[in-house]
């Protein structure tokens, strides 16, 4: 796909429920591109309006859960004329392989996108042989 | 009943209104407009009015906002990026350009809009020009 193409509108997907929240409130299921290097493995999760302090990253047996809470008190004075989507959370979780070293995964948030590197252990890193 | 301060009930009664409001007909249709990305929310505060469009992974450097009259134009491009050699797994994020025009039902004062774009959101403030705004009128 190139830059010359029109960008088209995805409706946001509410997230399916694998646990039942316990707050009032909608999820919503990030647009996720997952690529992987030699070194890394690497996430790109788009969450629009969550500030860098609300988004939590956990992982729990091999499963890693992302949540981003949006601030809504911008919106609480305001009244919606006119709307095309809907504002609530994010949430997904991914399962993890082996081959991740858990400690040393990194995150950051840039325009509304969190990258999250999920480094591979030494060990599972590609080793060229030299033939004698 | 004992009323508790809910900090979620924000949220909802937001969430509730603009599914009211989905697919409205608040906005003209307009002659130049072409596309419909980015997806906006339009919210009143007080007099004035406010466009709010979620714009995850775009620079501010690639967003172009021009204002004229009761029509806003958003443009600008979007680019999803990979290291080279990589393997891509999954590929949900669009990229692209866009180019969208809306057509206001009162006159924007162009010159006191002002914009910021924070954590994938840009926020436009719309304010009415003195002459649309309504005004009270004394009964004699």
């Amino acid at each position: 796909m190139s830059d010359s193409q029109a960008l088209a509108v995805r409706e946001k997907q509410e997230l399916a429920k694998q646990e039942e929240k316990t707050v009032p409130g909608r999820y919503y299921v990030p647009a996720t591109d997952i690529f992987e290097t030699d070194e890394a493995l690497t996430l790109m999760l788009e969450m629009p309006g969550v500030a860098k302090d609300n988004v939590d990253v956990q992982i729990e047996n091999g499963v890693l859960h992302v949540e981003g809470k949006i601030d809504y008190s911008a919106y609480k004075e305001v009244e919606p004329v006119y709307t095309e989507y809907n504002v609530g959370h994010y949430a997904r979780s991914f399962t993890l392989s082996d081959k991740i070293n858990q400690e040393a995964i990194t995150a950051r948030v840039e325009d509304g996108v969190l990258t999250l590197t999920l480094p591979k252990p030494r060990e599972s890193l590609p080793r060229r042989i030299a033939v004698n | 009943m004992a009323m508790f301060p809910d900090p979620f009930g924000t949220l909802m009664s937001l969430q509730n209104a603009l599914d009211a409001f989905r697919r409205s007909d608040w906005l003209q249709s307009s002659l130049s407009a072409s596309g419909g990305y980015p997806p906006l929310n339009v919210f009143r505060k007080g007099d004035d009015f406010a466009l709010v469009a979620e714009v995850p992974g775009i620079n501010r450097s690639n967003l172009e906002i021009q204002v004229k009259g009761r029509t806003v134009r958003l443009s600008g491009t979007k680019s999803v990026n990979y290291p080279e050699k990589a393997s891509v797994h999954r590929r949900e994020r669009l990229q692209g350009r866009f180019d969208r025009s809306i057509t206001l039902p009162f006159e924007v004062d162009q010159d006191s809009v002002t914009a910021e774009c924070r954590d994938g959101i840009l926020a436009v403030t719309l304010p009415r020009t003195e002459r649309d705004k309504p005004r009270s009128i004394q009964i004699g």
